[in-house]
C-alpha cells in the first residue's frame, strides 16, 4: 500500500472519529482551556511584537497598495471557496466565485483589482469547516492554536483537509505540486497567508483596540466572537438569532 | 399667583428642555439616527471637556438603553438564584461597568461617518434597525444592527448592538459565563471583576 493510500485511510478514520465525537458536542465546550489560555497569551505577545506594528506600518501605505493586497489575497482564497461551494451544493455561489476568480485574475491583473465585484459577482469565502457545519456537524470542542488562533475540532480537521486536498493554491505552493505547469514553494504560501493576516489586522485596528480595552475576560470574548462568526458563516446569515432574549420577556 | 408663576416658569423650562435633550423620535429607525447623531455631535464637540462628554453619553444611555434588562441577560440563568440584595448590588455595578465601556467604545468610533439604512420589525417586542459605519481610510465598512425593544412603542429601548453579525450582548454574556464557570458560579467573583474594570 502506497503512502498516499495510507494517508487517505488515516484521514478517513480521523474524520469518522471526529464526526462521531462532534455530532452531539456543544461547540462552546473547551478541549483544554488552561493550555488554550496559555497559547492565547503567547499569540497576544506575537501580535504585540510582530503583527500589530507591521499592520500599523501597512495602514500608512497608499490606499491602492492596501486595496491591491486585500484583493490579491481574497482572489487566491477563492480557489478554496469554489470546491466548498460545490460540496455544499451552492451552484450559483460556485459560479459567482469561479467567474470572480477568472475575471479578477485576467482583467483585474492577477487579482490586484476587483472588477468582478463591480459586475455584480459575489465572492463569499468558504472552507471545509463551514461545509461540514452546513451538513450539521457540530464544532466539537474549542481550542487555540499557536499563531493560527481560535479554532474548533471541526474547523481544524477541515483546515488540514483543505490544505492537503481542496485548496489548489496550497497544492501548488505548500505541497509543491505542479498544476498545469504552475508551481510555487512553501515560502509563497506563507507569504500570502502573512499578507492576508496583516491586511485583516490593519483593517481591524480600532476593533482590536476597543475589544482589548473593554473586555473583562479577553479570552472568553474572543472565543465568543469566533464561534458567533463561524455560526453566522455556516448559516450564511448577516443578522443575529434571538438567543435567550425571549426568556427574559416571559 | 404671579409670584408662583415667576418661579414655576423657569422650573418648567428646565424640566422640558432636559426632556427634549434626551427624548428622540419613537419610530425605531429615526430614533437610532437621532440618538447616534446626538452622541457623535457631543463626542466631537471641542467646547466640551472629556468629563462633560462622558456625562452627555451617560445621560443618553441611561435614558435610551435597557441597561437593567441587559444586566439580567448577560448574567444568564444564574440570575434566578440570586437574592434581592445581591441582585441590586450586581445591577448597580453592571450599570457603572456598562456606561464606562459604552463611552469608551463610542469614543473609538466617534470620528467615523454613520448611516441608518433600514429596519425590520421582528415581533411586537423587537425591531432590528440596520446601520453602517461608512468606509473610510481608517476602517472598512462596518454593518451595525440595533436590537430595539418596542414593548412600549412610545419609548423604544436599545437592547443590543450586532456588529457584522456578532452580538455585543451575547459576547458580554459569554465573557461573564466564563468568569462564573471558573469560579464555581460565584457571582461575587464576577462583581469583583466588574469593580476592577470600573476602578481602572
Amino acid at each position: 500500500m502506497g503512502i498516499k493510500k495510507i494517508q487517505i485511510v488515516l484521514y478517513s478514520i480521523l474524520l469518522n472519529i471526529f464526526l462521531l465525537v462532534s455530532a452531539n458536542a456543544e461547540s462552546e465546550k473547551e478541549c483544554f482551556e488552561k493550555v488554550s489560555r496559555g497559547i492565547f497569551k503567547f499569540n497576544q505577545g506575537v501580535d504585540n511584537i510582530i503583527l500589530e506594528p507591521v499592520a500599523k506600518v501597512y495602514n500608512k501605505l497608499p490606499e491602492p497598495v492596501k486595496n491591491g493586497t486585500g484583493n490579491f489575497t481574497s482572489n487566491i482564497a477563492t480557489l478554496l471557496s469554489i470546491p466548498n461551494h460545490l460540496l455544499q451544493g451552492e451552484l450559483k455561489s460556485a459560479g459567482h466565485a469561479t467567474g470572480s476568480f477568472l475575471i479578477n485574475s485576467t482583467i483585474g491583473i492577477l487579482g490586484l483589482g476587483n472588477p468582478a465585484a463591480k459586475m455584480g459577482l459575489k465572492n463569499q469565502k468558504e472552507d471545509l469547516g463551514q461545509t461540514l457545519g452546513a451538513y450539521g456537524v457540530g464544532g466539537g470542542c474549542y481550542f487555540v492554536l499557536p499563531v493560527l488562533g481560535p479554532t474548533t475540532l471541526r474547523d481544524s480537521v477541515g483546515m488540514v483537509i483543505d490544505n492537503n486536498y481542496l485548496d489548489a493554491f496550497a497544492r501548488v505552493t505548500w505541497h509543491e505540486r505542479e498544476i498545469k505547469s504552475i508551481s510555487g514553494n512553501k515560502l509563497d504560501y506563507v507569504g500570502i497567508k502573512a499578507a492576508e493576516a496583516v491586511d485583516f489586522r490593519g483593517d481591524n485596528m480600532v476593533n482590536f483596540e476597543s475589544l482589548e480595552k473593554n473586555s473583562i475576560d479577553l479570552y472568553a470574548a474572543t472565543k465568543s466572537l469566533y464561534l458567533q462568526n463561524r455560526s453566522k458563516k455556516i448559516k450564511n446569515e448577516t443578522g443575529t438569532d434571538d438567543d435567550a432574549w425571549g426568556d427574559l420577556d416571559k | 399667583m404671579k409670584k408662583r408663576l415667576f418661579f414655576l416658569i423657569p422650573i418648567l423650562y428646565f424640566y422640558f428642555t432636559s426632556i427634549i435633550a434626551v427624548t428622540y423620535n419613537s419610530e425605531p429607525k429615526i430614533f437610532i439616527q437621532e440618538l447616534v447623531d446626538d452622541a457623535i455631535k457631543s463626542l466631537s464637540d471641542k467646547s466640551l471637556t472629556e468629563e462633560e462628554k462622558k456625562e452627555v453619553i451617560e445621560e443618553i444611555a441611561l435614558e435610551n438603553v435597557d441597561i437593567k434588562a441587559l444586566g439580567l441577560y448577560t448574567l444568564g440563568n444564574i440570575r434566578n438564584n440570586l437574592d434581592e440584595n445581591t441582585m441590586s448590588n450586581y445591577q448597580e455595578l453592571f450599570q457603572k461597568y456598562f456606561l464606562k465601556s459604552l463611552t469608551s467604545r463610542l469614543t473609538d468610533y466617534a470620528s467615523q461617518k454613520f448611516e441608518v439604512y433600514g429596519s425590520e420589525q421582528k415581533s411586537s417586542n423587537y425591531t432590528i434597525v440596520n446601520s453602517k459605519i461608512v468606509e473610510s481610510l481608517k476602517s472598512p465598512e462596518i454593518k451595525i444592527d440595533w436590537r430595539i425593544y418596542t414593548k412600549n412603542p412610545q419609548k423604544p429601548l436599545i437592547r443590543d448592538l450586532v456588529v457584522e453579525g456578532l452580538s455585543l450582548a451575547r459576547t458580554q454574556k459569554e465573557e461573564f459565563a466564563s468568569i462564573l464557570n471558573s469560579n464555581n458560579n460565584d457571582v461575587n467573583a464576577l462583581m469583583n471583576k466588574l469593580q476592577e474594570f470600573i476602578s481602572n
